[in-house]
């Protein structure tokens, strides 16, 4: 069989849709499942609200396998009013688990900040729970660049 | 007009045009303090015979997060390697009974700026050795201990520990020593040949196009003062011979055995490209 | 690298009820479970998976641990001080050991 230039384009045209497009979206949609899922887990099936908690994450990241991050919470953080915990999740990692990071009133704040993996651009989101049970949430789009040279 | 201002200006230029790349693909204007004590020199006069005017650490090329990183001496992650080569520093091996420190002392005395002065040559070999290969010369001839196998744990925290002694000191290889300046020669032939499928030459990024984007990798000068180098992507400490390799792989050429002829005249002549840079061991990199 | 070894910076003293800032770092290699090695056969996953940060016995701060963290895991936190004492660090390894460091601080 021949195969013309032509049909040779149509051809890869639609592999190249199917790789765009196929797995692609039942990726991410795995994945926003499964941070879905890891956060509802957090909150107890709360809707978290925005505000009070901030993450702080580089827009660019120079590379995935060491980003900076850091979440700080509004709170008195005495023993009537304080954060148990935040938690932070990655929607586009193979797991979305990062770190859960437990507060008491002796932390002084609500304050913490790691080194974390990122396979590539996405969201990061960190969630807080208060010891009254409400929680929050802030989210960050970090972009991991793919360098030219590996070295 | 200052630096500040061109910059300024240049922002302003680009900004108007509506794409900021080319203005963020300029190297930082910023100083580096090591814990806010330790002046480093990240920017100077080249030496006579360079092709650019200026030498410039890879430091002003990186993030701030990633330049923030090396600016603490608690928050490099190099700094463990350090601790973990002052461990073997003190280590007894060898059918001699003896550790560096048996002979050496406390390295903070003793080797204070020694490590900048590598490459250097070496009588014995009748070649130019770097601190890899000194190590394993005094592990040989003085502990009766076996060289390291390249890229050993061991060599990598050993050499990191003792370019870190020489932190903040200005590099200067000494080129009238023995067949330095033929080294040198052979060094510069290498840097300028155009090697594998890509045809690249260490100048066709790191003079030709430093400062500007390959791909999303800010390209530097290729400057060596940081070695060992603690990179995010190995979240671990890379010997230089290791990154030469990397480079030149990238070249999609076959890359030389490390410490070979071609690698030593390279570093003798990489090295001195950045002379007057401070040792930043262990600079902090993508 | 060798057995894995902690960094702490607490400072030296503080005034009663200050916010201080603790710093720790600690050598490991964060074996994530998703590499492979040259046959193609899995890198067992082995993490610290566990911190914890206490003062006179009573928790200040902790985490639990994804292999999401980068390899030489850092942490940053605060811890406020009411009386002299010692903060206790601990990190738990999958393979099962714990790594701890203690450090004193002085509240004038």
């Amino acid at each position: 069989m021949q195969v013309t230039r032509r049909q040779a384009l149509g051809l890869s045209a639609g592999a190249v849709a199917l790789v765009a497009f196929g797995p692609g979206l039942n990726a991410a949609r795995a994945d926003a499942a499964a941070t879905d899922k890891s956060l509802m887990e957090f909150t107890g099936g709360k809707a978290p609200a925005t505000g009070r908690i901030t993450l702080n994450a580089p827009e660019i990241a120079e590379n995935g396998n060491t980003v900076p991050i850091s979440v700080s919470v509004e709170s008195d953080m005495t023993d009537a009013s304080y954060v148990e915990s935040v938690v932070v999740l990655a929607e586009g990692n193979p797991n979305p688990s990062v770190a859960t990071f437990h507060f008491t009133p002796m932390s002084g704040e609500a304050s913490a900040t790691t080194r974390m993996r990122l396979a590539g651009t996405q969201n990061v989101i960190a969630i807080a729970k208060m010891n009254d049970g409400s929680v929050f949430m802030d989210k960050k789009l970090v972009k991991v660049t793919i360098g030219g040279c590996g070295g | 007009m200052s630096r500040k201002l061109i910059l300024a200006a240049a922002t302003a230029a680009v900004v108007s045009v509506g794409g900021a790349l080319v203005a963020s693909a300029d190297p930082v204007d910023e100083e580096l303090v090591i814990d806010g004590e330790i002046p480093m020199v990240i920017r100077t006069k080249a030496p006579e015979g360079h092709p650019f005017d200026e030498v410039l650490s890879g430091w002003l090329f990186r993030t701030p997060e990633t330049r923030s990183l090396e600016e603490d001496t608690f928050t490099n992650p190099g700094m463990l390697y350090v601790e973990r080569g002052e461990e073997i520093w003190n280590t007894v091996e060898g059918e001699a009974g003896k550790s560096c420190a048996s002979c050496h002392g406390d390295a903070a005395e003793t080797m204070a700026g020694v490590a900048a002065a590598y490459p250097k040559w070496d009588a014995d070999a009748e070649r130019p050795i770097n601190v890899e290969l000194q190590i394993d010369k005094c592990r040989e001839n003085n502990m009766k201990a076996e060289p390291y196998k390249f890229d050993a744990p061991e060599q990598r925290a050993l050499t990191t520990f003792l370019k870190h002694q020489s932190l903040g000191k200005p590099v200067q290889v000494d080129l009238s020593q023995g067949d330095m300046q033929s080294w040198w020669d052979q060094g510069k032939e290498v840097y300028y040949t155009r090697t594998g499928q890509l045809n690249l030459s260490c100048a066709s990024c790191h003079e030709e196009n430093n400062g500007k984007y390959i791909r999303a990798d800010h390209l530097s000068q290729g400057n060596v003062n940081g070695f060992p180098t603690y990179r995010l992507k190995q979240g671990n400490m890379v010997l230089l011979h290791s990154r030469f390799r990397g480079c030149i792989r990238d070249t999609r050429a076959e890359f030389p055995a490390p410490f070979s002829d071609e690698l030593m005249a390279l570093e003798v002549y990489t090295t001195w490209r950045g002379t007057g840079l401070s040792v930043e061991t262990p600079a902090v990199r993508q | 690298m060798a057995t894995p070894k902690p960094r702490v910076k607490v400072p030296k003293s503080a005034s009663a009820g200050e916010v201080i800032t603790i710093k720790t770092l600690i050598s490991h290699n964060m074996e994530s479970g998703q590499r492979k090695d040259k046959d193609g056969n899995v890198i067992p996953r082995q993490i610290i998976n566990k911190f914890s940060c206490e003062f006179n016995g009573k928790p200040v701060f902790g985490c639990d641990i994804a292999p999401a963290i980068s390899a030489n895991p850092y942490f940053e936190f605060s811890a406020k001080v009411m009386e002299s004492g010692s903060f206790t660090f601990t990190w738990v390894d999958d393979n099962g050991e714990t790594y701890s460091h203690e450090q004193a601080i002085e509240v004038k």
